[in-house]
């Protein structure tokens, strides 16, 4: 792609993703959105979330999407942590320890 | 007092943002890394992070434009990626919806996971919450990640194939959103929301990039409302 093009893919990519965001926030505002909407929308950070991982943990890129050992128990820890402390941080911690001492152990690092 | 109580609350945002910063720093950098080696100039990598503001979706353009993919497809597949952003929005309307309008303009452009799912948490436990405080909360949680999302993208571009493969910058983003949805997983409903999320996302993984999330999604809330029914 020329320079030009790819400063239009930018300018554009900018402008739709703002829109997105923007799209019930700006539009709806006050009015009272229906009761079951609501009560599915609670459940939208763990209904996008884990099918947006699942496939980066399976079959990473960096493996050419090979399954690898050192990231499959990197997940296993982080989501274990995460549970039993309930916080974001010591699983962050913990998934990244794990990662690199399999990384290590299987010769990779 | 009303200020204080503001300023209080925009502090504590602050501080649920920093623990991201471990993830939007290698994040960052590598989109700076990948997009000097896919030929951009550091202008252009600029360009994606100050404008887009989106990883994923930033990952995702680039790979269309090395794909030598026309600017429609390149489009299409990025904005894919952020749709999710659109249930965002959604489930953050009876929490902030009462707003004006160019405050709600600005949460809609820090509006990734991070924010997302920090401000929900917070807002879901504290009920009382105003939406004043409910929009300190959140723009203190953007604080920190936004700035140093730009400037390590810089670092990124900068430093280019400095940064050794070795270090499994791409595993960041995995980590991370697992780290974010342990936490949530408090009732079986959310535990069965989650699960069909990853089966479907992964049957469906052979549509065109986006697709098979977005209908993962739907199907894991619905799922979620079903069993939240059967159990309460």
């Amino acid at each position: 792609m020329s320079d030009t093009t790819i400063w239009t893919v930018i300018l554009l990519l900018g402008i739709g993703t703002f829109v997105i965001r923007f799209s019930f926030l700006g539009l709806i505002g006050t009015r009272p959105m229906p009761p079951l909407l609501l009560r599915l929308l609670r459940y939208t950070p763990v209904a996008v979330l884990p099918g947006l991982v699942a496939p980066l943990v399976l079959w990473p890129a960096a493996t050419g999407g090979t399954p690898d050992p050192a990231r499959l128990c990197a997940a296993a820890v982080a989501m274990a942590v995460g549970l039993w402390t309930r916080s974001v941080l010591p699983a962050v911690i913990t998934g990244f320890a794990t990662l690199y001492l399999g990384l290590w152990l299987t010769g990779a690092f | 007092m009303a200020s204080a109580t503001a300023k209080s609350v925009y502090l504590q945002g602050v501080r649920d943002g920093m623990p991201f910063l471990l993830v939007a720093i290698p994040f960052a950098a590598l989109f700076g890394v990948s997009a000097i080696e896919a030929g951009l100039t550091i202008g252009q990598a600029m360009g994606f992070s100050v404008l887009v503001i989106a990883g994923a979706s930033q990952f995702a353009a680039l790979q269309m434009i090395v794909d030598h993919a026309g600017v429609a497809l390149t489009l299409l597949a990025a904005l894919a990626v952020n749709l999710r952003m659109a249930m965002y929005s959604a489930s953050l309307v009876p929490y902030l919806g009462d707003a004006p309008l160019w405050k709600r303009a600005c949460v809609s452009y820090l509006l990734f996971d991070q924010t997302y799912v920090a401000g929900v948490a917070r807002f879901e436990a504290a009920p009382q919450m105003t939406v004043r405080d409910r929009m300190a909360f959140f723009v203190g949680v953007a604080t920190p990640i936004a700035p140093v999302w730009v400037v390590a993208t810089l670092l990124g571009a900068l430093l280019g194939a400095r940064i050794p493969e070795a270090a499994a910058l791409d595993f960041a983003l995995p980590i991370t959103f697992i780290a974010m949805v342990a936490p949530m997983l408090r009732t079986l409903a959310h535990v069965v929301a989650a699960l069909v999320s990853v089966v479907v996302a992964l049957a469906l993984i052979g549509l065109p990039s986006g697709t098979g999330l977005l209908i993962a999604a739907a199907c894991a809330m619905a799922a979620g409302v079903i069993v939240e029914e059967r159990t309460a």
